[in-house]
């Protein structure tokens, strides 16, 4: 029983950095590190609230894709009096230019890669993503 | 079955034969159904009704000799990021030349005029208006419009190919790599997507313009004005007239699949 100091020490140390997530959340009131998008909105009031946005923005692009593709009403929508295209590159990708700061930001924190820059084309994009 | 003294039906036997018959015809016609679709029993009825038929005439006798003329096609693969790959396996075409031969082969042989076999004809989707392109796809990612266009939805094909195999045309081509990888980055079209490997893809008559009132980019980009694009169902429309005094031809009317691509010769 020579070691009983090291093997507590060592002990206490272990269990203080294995619940640090735990007690930094509690000291801190922050639970994690949250994404920080960067809003680009051109002057322009978006086509829905920010709440919806966050939540069902590709619930919407979805709609959009399905009413103007397959049921060809290709009318735009009108927002505080300014025409928007229902389109991710004419309209969201005009005001919002700054994918990398804006998309990828959340996009990359949840770990999803949405297959919509497969196909469709982003301002300033250099080279396209390829698969 | 029973007869009676006369040799004739009984009206037991008369009225279980009758229902027979009856059952019978009502099942081939279901049976006919469910083996060919609805559409090809339609497809023996009149052509389209609908208020608008979307059509295109192409004008050969302004296009045919102009060997190094490409604007309508250039046009269209600039406009819908359409990649040039060399490789005939790998090859994306939306509209391209044909030799006559080949876009009518029904037509080889005989007494034809001899400056036709020597034509390169402009070809394209059809937009048929019984497309057997759309009967057989799965996801129905491929559609006939109410307009007559033969629309597709890249976000929802699978790539099964079946459409290639069905349409009589090759008016469809398949990404068999990513098609970015052959785009020149600079010459893109932002305004418009690009494909994705493993869908198939086809001219769609410019229906993001058409929409909005706007000719196809081939019909602009003919600085001899052989393409013309309107509505069949008006006999006013310039589509109309043309049909109506020149001589134009479709391809393979035999097939049943009702073009809706004209060729004055
Ligand atoms: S030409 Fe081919 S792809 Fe076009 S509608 Fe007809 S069958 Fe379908
Ligand atoms: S390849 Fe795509 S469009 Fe063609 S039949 Fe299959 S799912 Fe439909």
């Amino acid at each position: 029983m020579h070691d009983r100091i090291k093997i507590f020490g060592g002990l206490a140390l272990f269990i203080a950095l294995a619940t640090f997530p735990v007690w930094y959340a509690r000291a801190t009131g922050r639970a994690n590190v949250a994404p920080e998008p960067k809003l680009v909105n051109a002057g322009k009031e978006c086509v829905n609230t920010r709440a919806y946005m966050r939540e069902y923005h590709m619930t919407m692009l979805n709609e959009w894709r399905d009413e103007v593709i397959r049921d060809g009403k290709r009318v735009p929508i009108t927002v505080a009096g300014v025409k928007y295209q229902k389109s991710l590159t004419g309209s969201c990708m005009k005001c919002h230019a700054n994918k990398a700061d804006f998309c990828d930001t959340c996009h990359n924190y949840l770990g999803v890669s949405p297959s919509c820059w497969d196909c469709h084309n982003y301002p300033g994009e250099r080279k396209h993503e390829t698969r | 079955m029973k007869r009676d003294n006369n040799n004739e039906l009984s009206r037991r036997g008369f009225l279980k034969k009758a229902g027979l018959l009856g059952l019978s015809v009502a099942g081939a016609g279901a049976l006919m159904e469910v083996v060919f679709g609805d559409d090809v029993l339609a497809a023996s009825a009149a052509e389209s009704s609908a208020a608008v038929r979307w059509a295109m005439v192409v004008d050969m006798t302004k296009c045919a000799g102009r060997d190094a003329c490409t604007d309508c096609m250039t046009a269209c693969h600039r406009a819908h990021n359409v990649p040039s790959i060399k490789s005939r396996r790998h090859e994306i075409k939306w509209i391209w030349k044909e030799p006559f031969v080949n876009a009518f082969p029904e037509l080889r042989g005989g007494r034809l005029r001899a400056d036709l076999a020597k034509t390169d004809f402009i070809v394209l989707c059809n937009h048929c208006d019984n497309p057997p392109c759309v009967r057989v796809c799965p996801t129905k990612a491929t559609w006939r419009r109410p307009d007559g266009i033969v629309m597709m939805d890249m976000h929802r094909c699978i790539g099964c190919r079946y459409c290639m195999a069905a349409c009589p045309y090759g008016s469809r081509s398949f990404n068999w790599m990513d098609p970015r990888k052959a785009l020149d980055e600079k010459a893109i079209n932002q305004d418009y997507p690009t494909r994705t490997k493993g869908v198939v893809e086809k001219c769609d008559f410019c229906a993001e313009r058409v929409d909005h009132g706007r000719l196809p980019v081939c019909v602009e980009a003919c600085k001899e004005k052989a393409l013309a694009f309107g509505n069949l169902s008006d006999a006013k429309s310039n589509v109309s007239k043309l049909c109506a005094g020149r001589f134009a031809i479709r391809r393979k009317p035999e097939l049943g699949t009702r073009p809706e691509v004209y060729y004055i010769v």
